[in-house]
């Protein structure tokens, strides 16, 4: 099975996501947990995770400050804000719901495909 | 919300893309070096993982240029980029910029000017609460002043019993200019007073600036003495001082009380009496007294919300001839109401339209001539246009990126033709012409937003069709050729050839129409006016103070005449009441001895005069005699009528010694050639004159002077002559004839000059069109030219073969030109006067003009053509 391309919109929420659960993260940090609970099944071009993270943090989502990694190195540390919070929670509603109204609509045909 | 902080999170963006990218750098930079580190740990090696690194980012550029379309407004940032681009490729082609800017602003300074203009006289709401309610009332709707108005009684009954309107006001039609004579300083100076219903600004929804409407005492009859002013003359003679209302005021030696001051926005002159000054009004009392002077005032009615005009037409139609069938001691009145606008402006509808039309075409000519030289610049530019497809341009972005051209160039037109238009509307609105409303054209919001879309429609209406082209052009082909390449190049040529025609269709539709308003122009400037205006001026020289009697005022009139007329350098000095081409009074004129019908009865127009009017006027005197300073008071009472009179009361008899009864009998002793007393394009009516020496029935006494000096020293000569016989006589407003002829004529004037204006605009453009295309096709053609002149062709020869083509351009444009205006000039002939629409001087002189104009552009090309060395043109290749 070849790997997975990304609906439009859906790495936003997996970047806040992340950053709920994990706290504070550099973007190199992100995209490697991403990738790693994906189970390596979608690659990210690592680049478009930053453009998520300028879209979020114009719409004041997630706020940004640089900071220094636990080997030493300067980075950006991305961490989720309440209005961010608020909206994810929003997301994660709707994920939910589309989830289940996409296996209801596939159900069938899944079965019928059958290997 | 937050969509509303990104969006401004992103405007920010966009300028301060340096911080951010920079930023962004060190963001990359710290990312790869997490990823290193990490894939080192990993057991890489340092290089391995490096490339690895950025392998998984997936290139720095590409992840810089995502960031920035996601921080910025990505549509924004390419039209910058193309407004960048543009304006660079602009400034390397300084020179047709500008002339096409200029162009553009020609256009759009015409454009914005008559919209300005149109939207004034027809659109714009009159500066009155809720203008559209507004309904002129007259009487008849008459030619004369008399036959236009209603009587006070007729007013009041109107008021008392009818259902339309909420309120029914007036003014008294028959003041006059400079009835008031006011003294700031040593030098007294006449003002002009309009008297009005005592609720007139009521109705018309005006209030004071400063003070209070008119009381019901200051307009009973003799009641206490009370002005409104006007906000001009408050602020040039008052000074603008705020505590003018309740102090008083001498104007004609009587003390009047200041009742308030109306605003700016109110100009009776503008509205009602189109460049008159009004400087004051007071009130016109509605009673028996004033009832018995007959029809003296015009009426504005306001409607009762939910009625349309009609509705009052209908009420009115049975209201009136019931008072007329029950009241026929009272003048007659026979209803006419239409929208107050109408009434201003509704006449000048026809050259609103034209005017509109015009300029439209005039826009379209502008069109095609930019479109023209952006489709030969765009050959030039072929190579360019061509590498930047192939760098991977798509054809979108390249129409794109063109129509951003066409855009700054109409925009930056837009903006000097705006600024033309400003000056424009101002110089029309300081015009003193007898247009109304003319005074308050301005350039106002809508104006601009008019110019706006115009500059919109303009760039796009030029621009379309080179961005189409050019962005069809092959690819190959044009890299190929060169400078001159482009493979639809005789297809190109085709459609600038298809431009150029269209232009010169246009322009011969707008000679043929200026030319027919020139030709009517003339025509009326030709008319016989029935007096001299040459070296004539005059003056009111009524005092403005009441005389103790009859003779002691003859003799004040006699002794001004006198003395004038022996001054030196004067031929002839005479007086009358009003003067033609102004106000005008109208009468009874029944023969005596004839029994009339109300439908025949006949009335004629009624002159006051004295001294040598007719000679001074050059009215010349055909049968009998003049009237003399002995047909006075002691004498027979006497008359003079003109042709048309004559010829109404004694058809096919001599009148001279008839008897007639304008107020009292009186014999006929002369006649005299008819006068044009209502404007130049009208007829004579009936008229008559009566010796001041007999009667007491006038307004305001004008001096009439005729002399053999400049204007200038006439009125030196006049004024000293005056000054000496009374010195509080206002002297400062001499007007000559010719200048009251010239003003009645103003509005066709003011037309014709703009028609002529946009005519000649139409010319130049159009030859500028045919100039641009016929020297870039014999570049073009400079091969084949060479050719034909090594095979012995003469400079002659090769010259006529370019004006052959140039005239080929221009015949079928004639072509179409002329259908058109054939056609379309029957649209014009409400405003013609003394030529028919097909007049064919005016189209054999539009042909030849053109053709005239049209050959010339073509020569200069031709002559160069000519004097082509076949050798160069041919290595050139």
């Amino acid at each position: 099975m070849s790997k997975m391309d990304l609906l439009q919109g859906t790495l936003d929420v997996m970047v806040m996501q992340t950053l709920a659960t994990m706290g504070a993260l550099h973007g190199y940090g992100i995209a490697r947990r991403i990738e790693q609970i994906s189970g390596d099944e979608i690659t990210l071009n690592q680049g478009t995770i930053y453009a998520a993270l300028v879209r979020l943090q114009q719409h004041g989502w997630i706020a940004a400050k640089w900071g220094t990694s636990e080997n030493n190195r300067k980075a950006k540390f991305y961490s989720i804000t309440s209005a961010g919070r608020t909206q994810l929670a929003d997301d994660a509603a709707y994920w939910q719901r589309l989830n289940g109204l996409m296996s209801r609509l596939f159900a069938p045909k899944v079965e019928g495909a059958g290997s | 919300m937050s969509a509303l902080r990104r969006f401004a999170a992103a405007v920010s963006a966009l300028f301060r893309r340096e911080s951010l990218d920079s930023d962004f750098n060190e963001e990359m930079d710290a990312h790869i070096a997490l990823a290193v580190d990490d894939k080192v740990r990993r057991g890489m090696t340092p290089e391995a993982a490096r490339k690895a690194a950025l392998a998984e980012l997936g290139g720095v550029t590409a992840s810089r240029e995502e960031h920035r379309d996601a921080r910025g407004l990505p549509f924004l940032e390419t039209l910058v980029q193309d407004i960048r681009y543009s304006l660079r490729a602009l400034r390397r082609d300084a020179g047709l910029a500008v002339f096409a800017t200029l162009i553009v602003s020609l256009g759009i300074g015409a454009g914005a000017t008559v919209f300005s203009v149109v939207h004034t006289l027809l659109l714009r709401e009159l500066p009155f609460a809720s203008a559209n309610d507004l309904v002129w009332i007259a009487n008849n709707n008459g030619e004369g002043l008399s036959d236009r108005t209603v009587q006070v009684s007729q007013l009041q009954e109107l008021q008392r019993s009818n259902h339309s309107f909420s309120g029914v006001a007036a003014y008294f039609a028959f003041y006059s200019i400079g009835d008031f004579r006011f003294s700031r300083g040593s030098e007294p100076e006449r003002l002009t007073a309009v008297p009005v219903t005592r609720n007139f600004f009521e109705v018309l929804g005006v209030n004071p600036q400063i003070g209070r409407q008119f009381t019901e005492a200051e307009a009973a009859f003799n009641g206490p003495l009370a002005v409104m002013l006007s906000h001009a003359f408050w602020k040039s003679h008052l000074g603008s001082d705020p505590a003018v209302a309740g102090r008083a005021i001498t104007l004609n030696d009587r003390t009047y009380t200041i009742a308030g001051v109306l605003p700016a926005s109110f100009d009776f002159g503008a509205i009602f009496a189109p460049s008159q000054r009004i400087d004051l009004f007071y009130p016109f009392p509605l009673v028996p007294e004033t009832s018995r002077w007959g029809n003296t005032l015009s009426m504005v009615g306001r409607l009762r919300p939910g009625v349309t005009v009609e509705a009052a037409r209908a009420e009115l139609a049975v209201h009136c001839p019931r008072v007329n069938r029950e009241h026929p001691e009272w003048n007659a009145f026979n209803p006419y109401a239409a929208p107050l606008r109408e009434h201003i402006s509704g006449k000048l509808r026809p050259a609103m339209y034209l005017l509109s039309g015009a300029v439209f075409l005039v826009m379209l000519i502008v069109c095609a001539n930019l479109s023209n030289l952006l489709l030969s610049r765009a050959t030039v530019r072929g190579k360019e246009i061509a590498i930047r497809a192939a760098l991977g341009a798509g054809r979108g972005r390249l129409i794109r990126q063109m129509l951003v051209e066409s855009m700054i160039l109409s925009s930056a037109g837009a903006l000097l033709g705006l600024l033309a238009a400003v000056a424009m509307t101002r110089f029309l609105a300081g015009l003193e012409t007898q247009m109304p409303l003319l005074s308050q054209v301005r350039v106002d919001w809508s104006a601009v937003g008019f110019t706006t879309l115009l500059a919109l429609a303009t760039g796009i209406g030029f621009g379309l069709l080179p961005a189409l082209r050019v962005s069809s052009m092959e690819l190959q082909s044009a890299m190929k050729s060169g400078e001159r390449g482009s493979s639809g190049g005789r297809e190109g040529g085709l459609l600038r050839s298809a431009l150029v025609s269209s232009e010169v269709a246009l322009a011969c539709l707008l000679l043929v129409g200026s030319g027919l308003m020139i030709r009517s122009f003339l025509r009326v400037l030709d008319v016989d006016l029935g007096f001299q205006p040459s070296s004539t001026i005059t003056i009111r020289i009524d005092p403005g103070r009441n005389f103790p009697d009859a003779a002691t005022r003859w003799a004040y009139f006699r002794d001004a005449i006198q003395r004038v007329n022996a001054a030196s350098g004067v031929d002839y000095a005479g007086i009358t009441d009003s003067l033609p081409l102004g106000t005008n009074r109208s009468w009874g004129a029944p023969a005596k001895g004839v029994v009339y019908t109300r439908e025949t009865f006949p009335d004629g127009f009624v002159r006051i005069i004295g001294g040598n009017y007719f000679q001074s006027m050059g009215i010349p005197v055909v049968k009998g005699r003049d009237l003399a300073m002995t047909d006075n008071a002691g004498s027979k009472n006497v008359i003079v009528i003109n042709e048309t009179l004559a010829r109404r009361l004694w058809p096919g008899e001599d009148p001279i010694g008839k008897v007639m009864r304008p107020d009292k009998d009186r014999e006929v002793v002369g006649v005299v050639r008819d006068v044009r007393h209502l404007a130049l394009e009208s007829g004579a009516g009936n008229e008559f004159y009566i010796p001041f020496w007999q009667t007491n029935d006038f307004g305001s006494v004008n001096l009439v002077i005729r002399g053999r000096l400049a204007q200038q020293d006439l009125e030196a000569v006049v004024r000293s002559e005056l000054r000496a016989m009374d010195p509080a006589l206002p002297l400062s407003a001499f007007r000559s004839l010719q200048d009251i002829v010239d003003r009645s004529v103003s509005p066709r004037k003011l037309i014709v000059t703009i028609l002529g204006g946009f005519a000649g605009m139409a010319l130049l453009l159009a030859s500028l069109g045919i100039y641009g295309v016929i020297s870039y096709s014999v570049t073009q053609r400079r091969k084949e030219l060479g050719i034909r002149m090594a095979l012995g062709a003469s400079g002659a020869a090769v010259r006529g073969a370019v004006l052959w083509q140039t005239l080929r351009l221009v015949l079928l444009g004639l072509a179409v030109g002329l259908t058109l205006a054939w056609a379309g000039a029957r649209a014009l002939s409400v405003m013609l006067f003394g030529v028919t629409s097909s007049d064919p001087v005016t189209f054999f002189a539009a042909v030849v003009l053109l053709l005239a104009v049209a050959l010339l552009a073509g020569f200069v090309p031709a002559r160069r053509a000519s004097m082509l060395n076949p050798l160069d043109s041919l290595r050139m290749e």
